[in-house]
């Protein structure tokens, strides 16, 4: 099993820290862990699991079964695409399509070269946009099908620029 | 540091400056004019913080600070129309504002003085300008309750929300006792506005008579339904309704803390809801020994993460507790054993933003609105095939003749009205004849949908039915939580079969297996996500029984939705043999010679991605 370094296991320390005051706060933990570190790992959730005495197989439990969570890192990118019934019916689909066609991945999947990771949205409550794609929490109104190319260059030149 | 608030008095004193102030400043006897910009989800993701951005500098390169004032409200629920800027005391809103016409607005409206034609809205049915929001047919109909305060007051400001009613109930309630507090919500009939619309006085009376050193109130803002976005834009445009709502509701079952549960895909509620809060505990409206009354009331927020199923309340209880998010059996109920093992109220959020409204009127004059059996309003999302989509609020009892056509705008494109979709993935599917039902909570039972959270979706001729239910069915296979296995593998089941008659390979014996699953999955799931999750198919298969029909027996989809029964077919006499299709074509798929042969279509390479169909210029392609 890998081993976090200590500088890893200070941050997360401090993490927990937060929530001592709070009863049951594992969610809590968890969702400042994804959002500053972008996943939670196996070896994240052992360190938590020996800080605030929860097994971790249900902390793992816990991971997996919230869409929010990630267990391996997500790319620079995050394209969520909604498929909310509204955005649905306004043709998001092959808005998906299309960006999975580009990627060649799969929602949920993130590129080799770690740029982009593609993600299926459920209702956003953006309706009144759709079909309304997000990327890295941004919305984005209206998106039509001819626009997703365009989106992935624009995205793709600015990613290989600032690396 | 702010001087906190320490008794009654002091608080109507607070209470009645800030409502001067607002009322001088809406009829502009402050001699200033106030810029409002929209602050809603859709207008933000159209850049109307840059709006707000952009017309400030420019009030400030034009050394009109004095003078002019520009804020940022909530949503104003015209969604198709935004970005929104309204303008005090005139009362003039502008619609459709980009970046680029904040100067337009500051040199012709705010320095010049007059109306600018171009930015006003047009009434589709008589084609002249409204400058008025209350003009507009869209907002006629509407009676806003739950989204009181909503596009007026600026939600991150709390001596706006003071100025416009909050904490006016809560100053009343301060007088009464527990049961009298209930006894108003019982006369008032509100019913849950989560979906199941069970009364909420009763669920509040059950909490009140257990005896327990603790107890809670719960907000339920993971409003997963997709296609729903009101308690969004609640929290977003009033946050402190709602928590004054939820005080109320402690004051009533006796309980001291209070946790909003929502969505983290909703991060600009939360912000709001924690300035508000924190607000409120500045100035001593939360916290120990309110004005001195003897009631301590805190307020917590906990985020969702993504998993649909904690909308169910006991999954939402499991999910504030650090669990997966799996419901409990029931009983026991909440009210009995809820968070922590302590007696429990879980309201929905629009519910909460009613209260207010009840106590200051009494709730005999909100049962006065509605029908008998669903009192007051509900606000809805409209969107899909509809020209005005937003968030609309109605008294109960309109009919979806009034909510699609004098509201919504009718359908676009001239295209024929095909079904309105109410109640998400636990809901059902209306259709022509249904019309002119009066909506509440028993007459959208009654014909096989439901309520829900508010959630209206509007299709048209090209929406394919067995489509749509199998939408729902991948969205509810996927949050089925796994527990009880009438759900989990009932609605795989039922999706297969989904996925074989849309591939064109279904057989009638498939349809009397997916109906026979449906009631399966029905009657004998744990929680209500099991139990309604066949309700879209249900629904459908009632309503457009010879749609699935055709489906199986003749392999068409009339809609052409489902590509396997697509054909794309060029027509010879259209085709001007230019080639466009067959240069665009990504599979080589298309024959034929530039100016002298007709093109074709070779149907076994065809992927049906329709780039032909697009591309043509002389429309010579149909979908068959």
């Amino acid at each position: 099993m890998a081993h976090l370094q200590e500088h890893a296991r200070k941050q997360i320390k401090e993490i927990v820290d937060r929530y001592k005051d709070e009863k049951t706060p594992l969610m809590m933990i968890l969702e400042t862990i994804q959002n500053e570190y972008g996943y939670v790992p196996l070896e994240v959730q052992e360190y938590v699991s020996e800080l605030i005495d929860i097994p971790v197989a249900e902390i793992y439990g816990v991971v997996t079964f919230y869409s929010l969570f990630s267990l391996t890192p997500k790319g620079k990118y995050v394209v969520g695409v909604c498929l909310g019934t509204a955005c649905y019916v306004k043709g998001s689909q092959q808005v998906m399509d299309k960006f999975t066609e580009i990627l060649k991945i799969k929602p949920g999947e993130t590129t080799e070269d770690g740029l982009f990771t593609l993600d299926a949205l459920r209702c956003i409550g953006a309706c009144g946009i759709a079909p309304a794609i997000t990327i890295n929490g941004k919305v984005y109104p209206k998106v039509a099908l001819n626009q997703v190319a365009s989106i992935i260059k624009e995205l793709r030149n600015k990613g290989t620029e600032s690396v | 540091m702010v001087e906190k608030i320490k008794n009654k008095a002091e608080l109507e004193k607070k209470i009645s400056s800030c409502e001067t102030k607002l009322e001088e400043k809406f009829s502009g006897k402050d001699g200033k004019r106030h810029m409002v910009v929209c602050g809603g989800t859709g207008c933000l993701s159209s850049d109307s913080a840059v709006i707000v951005s952009t017309l400030e500098k420019l009030i400030k390169e034009k050394g009109l600070e004095e003078k002019v004032t520009v804020n940022m409200v909530g949503c104003f629920g015209f969604c198709s129309q935004g970005p929104f800027v309204k303008i005090y005391p005139e009362d003039r809103l502008y619609r459709l504002v980009r970046v680029k016409d904040c100067e337009r607005i500051v040199d012709e409206d705010i320095i010049g003085g007059k109306v600018i034609e171009d930015f006003l809205f047009v009434e589709p049915s008589t084609k002249q300008k409204v400058e008025k929001q209350e003009d507009i047919n869209f907002y006629k109909k509407q009676l806003r309750i739950a989204l009181h305060g909503c596009s007026i007051i600026n939600p991150e400001v709390l001596n706006e929300a003071l100025g416009y009613d909050a904490f006016k109930a809560f100053i009343k309630v301060l007088d009464m006792n527990q049961q009298e507090v209930i006894n108003e919500i019982l006369a008032s009939g509100l019913r849950g506005r989560g979906g199941a619309g069970f009364p909420a006085g009763r669920k509040w009376q059950f909490a009140k008579d257990q005896k327990s050193d603790e107890k809670y109130v719960i907000c339920n803002g993971d409003e997963g339904d997709p296609g729903a976005f009101m308690d969004r834009s609640i929290l977003e445009g009033n946050p402190v309704a709602v928590i004054e709502g939820m005080m109320i509701a402690g004051y009533a079952i006796g309980a001291q803390n209070g946790y909003f549960y929502v969505r983290a895909e909703y991060p600009i509620a939360v912000q709001r809801l924690q300035i508000a809060i924190r607000e409120l505990e500045e100035i001593g409206l939360l916290g120990d020994n309110i004005l001195g009354s003897g009631f301590s009331f805190r307020c917590h927020i906990r985020l969702g993460a993504g998993a649909f199923v904690c909308g169910e309340e006991t999954a939402l209880l499991n999910s504030i507790e650090g669990k997966r998010g799996m419901p409990r059996p029931r009983p026991p109920f909440p009210a009995i054993k809820g968070l922590w093992g302590k007696p429990s109220i879980i309201n929905n959020v629009e519910t909460l933003a009613d209260i207010p409204y009840i106590i200051r009127m009494g709730g005999a004059e909100f049962a006065k609105i509605g029908t008998a059996k669903s009192s007051g309003t509900k606000v809805f999302a409209l969107g899909g095939k509809v020209n005005n989509v937003g968030l609309v609020e109605v008294p109960m009892g309109t009919t979806l003749r009034e909510l699609i056509y004098d509201i919504g705008g009718g359908i676009p494109d001239g295209k024929k009205f095909k079904a309105i979709q109410t109640g998400g993935p636990s809901g059902g599917c209306l259709t022509e004849k249904d019309l002119d039902v009066p909506i509440d909570y028993d007459s959208l039972l009654e014909r096989g949908s439901m309520m829900g959270s508010g959630g209206a979706i509007v299709m048209d001729e090209d929406n394919c039915m067995v489509d749509v239910a199998k939408f729902y069915m991948e969205f509810i296979c996927d949050e089925s939580c796994g527990k009880c296995t009438p759900c989990r593998i009932g609605t795989k089941r039922m999706l297969e079969i989904l996925n074989k008659i849309t591939d064109g390979k279904g057989t009638k014996k498939d349809l009397e297996n997916l109906r026979t699953l449906a009631e399966v999955t029905k009657a004998n799931s744990l929680c209500a996500l099991g139990q309604t999750a066949a309700n879209p198919i249900i629904s459908t298969m009632t309503a457009f029984e010879e749609e699935y029909l055709e489906h199986v027996d003749d392999k068409k989809c009339d809609a052409h939705i489902c590509k396997s029964m697509l054909k794309y077919i060029i027509a010879p006499e259209r085709c001007k043999k230019c080639g466009i299709c067959a240069r665009n074509c990504p599979v080589d798929a298309i024959e034929g010679q530039v100016g002298k042969t007709v093109f074709l279509i070779d149907q076994d390479k065809c992927i049906k991605c329709g780039v032909c169909f697009t591309v043509c210029p002389f429309k010579a392609i149909d979908k068959k």
